[in-house]
């Protein structure tokens, strides 16, 4: 099958590649790009284990063509971590909440939460689930999910707009 | 560099040992997206398989033509059961004694069945391929329910025809499979025929399916060169995987190296061995080349591992004051093509034999018939031990339908019915020891927490309401009182293909005092990284976060049995600390050498010994390290590191009581949890955090199952919930809070005292959401409705009972 030229900005950095028109997002990312922080949990857009930012939008590249967003400029739960290398506010908080165990759809989740503080930065527990609804985890039952991400708004809030590079650094430990 | 200032207290907190709320050490990774997951392996040169599945559930294959799909640029082969027939892998044995097709056999037994196995440069090409591949069906009777097949003259498998005597006695019909019976049929009987009251009802434990949000997959990679295979796996226990590939594909067990990677849920879907695993394995010694094979959702949820499926008709005869006198449970055990049940081998209906729950009832019978039926193979724990959920369901429903018999608070009739705190350890009429447990304890704190007479009292009032048409809202308050059996398990009862059910954990110190230490399980997100190493920081004294946990390669990894059956802590987790506990005993040597006293003139205080009389005078772990590798010690070899092979001298007895209330909307089905009280009783607690954490989700994968997961079937043996858009798995926006609370009885047995926690809270939740669900309805005259409660079947109930005018 022919392939098409792709070009794209993922976690701030420009990349490029060839793709059949119906190669999906998630395919792209994970096989071309090696960024496997997004993964596949059902392919019909239900679990949400693939989400990722594209263009301010939280979007299921398991169901997304590549061909479809062409140019677009795409987060994903790699592009969260700090400049310095230590975890993101959503990721320290997960961890800090307890807010993940099989890891699976952390990288959905955290992902879908950045975007879901950014359209509501102040949200109620109501409307973190409802904002949640369409990521599924099957370990943690939410309740710290919903902990971590209430924190990491209150976080969020508490820095001063001129210094949200300082706040919520943590030293990232060595990996098990 | 030895803080004399620090008390021990402090010097123990240092350590964040056991008790200690660890933050968890694998989710720097896994936040970051640096998970490593079976997809997420890329070898060089990897090649992506992908099977044809049949459409019918019985069928015969009349022919497979491979032509249009090898003709694809990019197909690289086709392997149907001809291919595998020569190796002798084209079936391979379950399990549960039975054996299994690899490749359709000439014939299928269930929809989604495996054909054919493509393998293709990649996966698009590999799916195009699975379309170009013709197969000729000629389609057969089918049988969905196990009943029927019982009677019916269609023969499944046609290639037992003939043998009366199965892998667990004698079988009674071709589809039968086998009979397991236990306790005394005759002493029950008579205590049935001699009750004041005997309540009987038929407890159907519905299908469903773990479905973990990864699905199951497999990397296989022949190295021709020096022929070892490495296989990578979406396994619950690889070493057991490395025995078996070993046994069925004749390559030396020394020249496989299985890897479990970072696993992405379990709950019992990757405990077993499929078709895929082994078709990736022939592919790459085939190709030559890396066989990639991962499932999609639907082939997922429609050929690997369902759970539960068990009918169970049951009598329980009690005094006319409440006093059990006598259980009986004839359960009919839906199989499905092939007997695939992930049990110990001498349990073919698992630890069933747990269905006397927390009651001391001393007569007791059982009897489990397993039949084959149309229906995709499995019979897995789904988060919980061997059928102990089964179990739980029923008897939890049999005291609620007695309690209906008797008129009386079902909560009272659990208390006066429980095993006494001074009866453990207790014996059992179907043949267990319980370890320990104090279920009065635990029952009255929970009742308090949740003011039980306050909720009847309300619930009393809304029934007022609702009978004066004020509301169209009942209110269910649902009880449980669970006993779960975990830990499997002493060797001389459980074995699994004739593997011991042992575990392991092998230490080594390093010599500036950090620590690797090894086990034979490995953890699909129950952290293990960071609580076997609080259990080691505890009994050696080195800080945690200085030891590494390492599981899941069989090439370094100590033999063990893995990650099921809530097994890891009460088994391999016993290992870690008696390997830590050896390695304390060369540390006392060597700190009696360096302090110049005789080895029993020093004693242990938290992370050093110290002179007896002198506590000033001590030598930390650390420097006990350092001195085992770096002087000569008359009589000891140098090093410090340790393995423990641990046989449990019998299984942990995890107890729980749960209460759900709920609400209950009569006239759209609907129901809302408005409160969720979950107090569990796991033994020694290692990390607080994480038993919430396992509590939290264990309780909502009960919710799923109890309120509308299921995996159904038409009559045609279709699969009708193969996406998860017809599989329920609840969102955050249904998932309730969960009140978590707990008594510590620790098990006398454990080295630590800990049973295990994973499983209980879907033991537990499955009947609190159910018998709430029946509590709402039960002034009303239910007895009995099956699960699981989704909308249409509570509206149902509504209906039947008359509330729709």
């Amino acid at each position: 099958m022919s392939k098409m030229h792709v070009k794209l900005t993922v976690n701030g950095k420009e990349v490029e590649g060839l793709a059949e028109p119906r190669t999906l997002l998630i395919h792209f990312l994970r096989e071309d790009l090696k960024i496997t922080g997004p993964h596949i949990g059902c392919e019909t857009s239900h679990c949400g284990a693939c989400t990722v930012d594209i263009d301010g939008k939280s979007v299921k590249s398991c169901t997304t063509f590549v061909a479809q967003v062409n140019g677009a400029d795409i987060t994903t739960v790699e592009g969260l971590v700090n400049d310095d290398g230590s975890l993101g506010v959503l990721q320290e908080m997960f961890r800090e909440h307890h807010g993940l165990q099989c890891g699976f759809c952390t990288p959905g989740m955290i992902t879908r939460a950045h975007r879901l503080l950014q359209e509501n930065p102040n949200p109620t527990e109501e409307e973190i689930r409802f904002g949640m609804a369409g990521n599924l985890c099957r370990c943690t039952g939410y309740q710290n999910i919903v902990k971590a991400i209430s924190a990491s708004a209150d976080m969020l809030n508490a820095q001063a707009p001129s210094s949200s590079e300082a706040v919520g650094q943590t030293e990232v430990e060595a990996a098990e | 560099m030895n803080d004399q200032t620090l008390t021990p207290e402090e010097r123990a907190a240092n350590l964040k040992g056991m008790g200690c709320a660890r933050k968890r050490v694998e989710d720097v990774r896994f936040t970051q997206g640096k998970g490593n997951y079976v997809d997420d392996i890329k070898l060089d040169g990897m090649l992506f398989g992908d099977f044809v599945r049949s459409p019918y559930a019985h069928a015969r294959v009349v022919s497979v033509n491979k032509e249009a799909a090898l003709a694809l640029p990019g197909v690289i082969a086709v392997l149907t059961a001809e291919d595998l027939s020569p190796l002798g892998l084209h079936w391979m044995p379950t399990l549960a004694g039975d054996k299994q097709m690899v490749l359709a056999d000439g014939k299928v037994l269930f929809q989604g069945q495996e054909v054919a196995f493509v393998v293709a440069e990649d996966r698009y090409i590999a799916a195009d391929a699975v379309e170009l591949v013709e197969v000729e069906y000629e389609e057969l009777p089918v049988l969905t329910d196990p009943f029927e097949a019982l009677k019916s003259d269609v023969v499944l498998r046609e290639d037992l025809e003939g043998q009366t005597e199965g892998a667990h006695g004698p079988r009674k019909h071709h589809n039968h499979i086998f009979t397991w019976e236990q306790g005394d049929k005759d002493a029950t009987e008579a205590v049935l025929a001699e009750a004041d009251v005997v309540a009987e009802e038929m407890v159907y434990y519905h299908r469903t399916h773990p479905c973990p949000l990864e699905t199951c997959g497999s990397v296989a990679s022949m190295d021709k060169v020096t022929g070892k295979l490495t296989l990578y796996g979406t396994f619950q226990a690889p070493h057991a995987i490395r025995t078996v590939v070993s046994l069925i594909s004749g390559l030396a067990e020394h020249n496989i190296r299985v890897i479990s990677p970072d696993i992405g849920g379990g709950f019992g879907n990757k405990v077993g061995a499929y078709a895929g695993y082994v078709c990736s394995v022939v592919a790459s010694i085939v190709t030559g080349k890396p066989v990639k094979w991962v499932e999609d959702r639907m082939e997922n949820l429609m050929s690997t591992a369902f759970a539960r499926d068990y009918w169970m008709q049951g009598k329980i005869a009690a005094t006319k004051e409440g006093k059990i006198t006598g259980l009986w449970c004839h359960t009919t055990a839906d199989h499905g093509g092939f007997d695939a049940c992930a049990d110990p081998t001498k349990f073919p209906a698992g630890f069933m034999n747990i269905c006397t729950g927390s009651y001391d009832i001393p007569t007791a019978y059982l009897a489990v018939d397993g039949v084959y039926t149309n229906k995709a193979p499995g019979g897995v724990a789904y988060r919980c031990s061997f059928r102990v959920t089964e179990a739980a369901y029923f008897i939890e429903r049999m005291i609620e339908v007695l309690a209906i018999k008797l008129n009386m608070d079902a909560a009272e009739l659990r208390r006066i019915n429980f095993i006494k705190a001074n009866q453990f350890p207790y014996q059992s009429a179907l043949g267990w020891e319980y370890d320990s447990g104090d279920y009065h304890t635990a029952w009255d704190k929970a009742l308090k927490a949740v003011d039980y007479d306050g909720l009847r009292a309300d619930q009393a009032q809304r029934i007022e309401e609702f009978k004066a048409g004020k509301t169209r809202k009942l209110l269910g308050i649902g009880l449980t009182h669970f006993t779960e059996i975990v830990g499997a398990g002493p060797v001389k009862n459980c074995d699994i293909l004739g593997l011991g059910m042992f575990d392991s954990c092998e230490i080594r110190i390093h010599p500036t005092g950090s620590a690797i230490a090894r086990l034979g399980t490995i953890s699909q997100g129950q952290g293990h990284a960071t609580t076997f190493a609080q259990i080691i920081a505890s009994e050696i004294g080195l800080p945690a976060d200085d030891i590494t946990l390492e599981e899941g390669d069989t090439d370094t990894a100590p033999y063990g049995l893995g990650t099921y059956g809530s097994r890891s802590t009460p088994v391999a987790g016993a290992a870690t600390a008696m390997a830590a506990r050896k390695i304390r005993a060369k540390a006392q040597m060597i700190a009696a050498y360096l302090l110049e006293v005789h080895d029993n003139d020093v004693e242990w205080d938290v992370d050093r010994f110290a002179v007896k009389g002198a506590p000033e005078r001590f030598k930390t772990m650390k420097e006990i390290a350092f001195a085992a590798y770096n002087q000569a010690i008359p009589g000891l070899e140098p090093g410090l590191e340790a393995v423990s092979y641990y046989d449990p001298p019998n299984m942990t007895y995890p107890f729980g009581a749960y209460i759900c209330v709920m609400e209950i909307d009569v006239d759209t089905g609907e129901w809302e949890v408005r409160q969720f009280y979950a107090l569990d009783d796991c033994g020694t607690r290692i990390n607080p955090m994480i038993i919430d954490g396992q509590v939290h989700g264990g309780v909502t994968e009960a919710l799923a199952i109890a309120m509308g997961q299921e995996i159904a079937y038409d009559e045609m043996g279709n699969v009708k919930t193969g996406t998860l858009m017809d599989f329920f798995l609840p969102t955050a926006w249904e998932t309730p809070n969960y009140i978590t609370d707990y008594t510590v009885t620790p098990s006398p047995h454990h080295p630590i005292g800990a049973k295990g926690v994973g499983e209980s809270p879907n033991v537990g939740g499955v009947p609190a959401f159910s018998n709430a669900v029946h509590d709402a309805f039960r002034p009303f005259g239910l007895v009995q409705s099956h699960m699981p409660h989704d909308h249409w079947r509570i509206w149902k109930i509504a209906n039947g009972l008359g509330m729709h005018g």
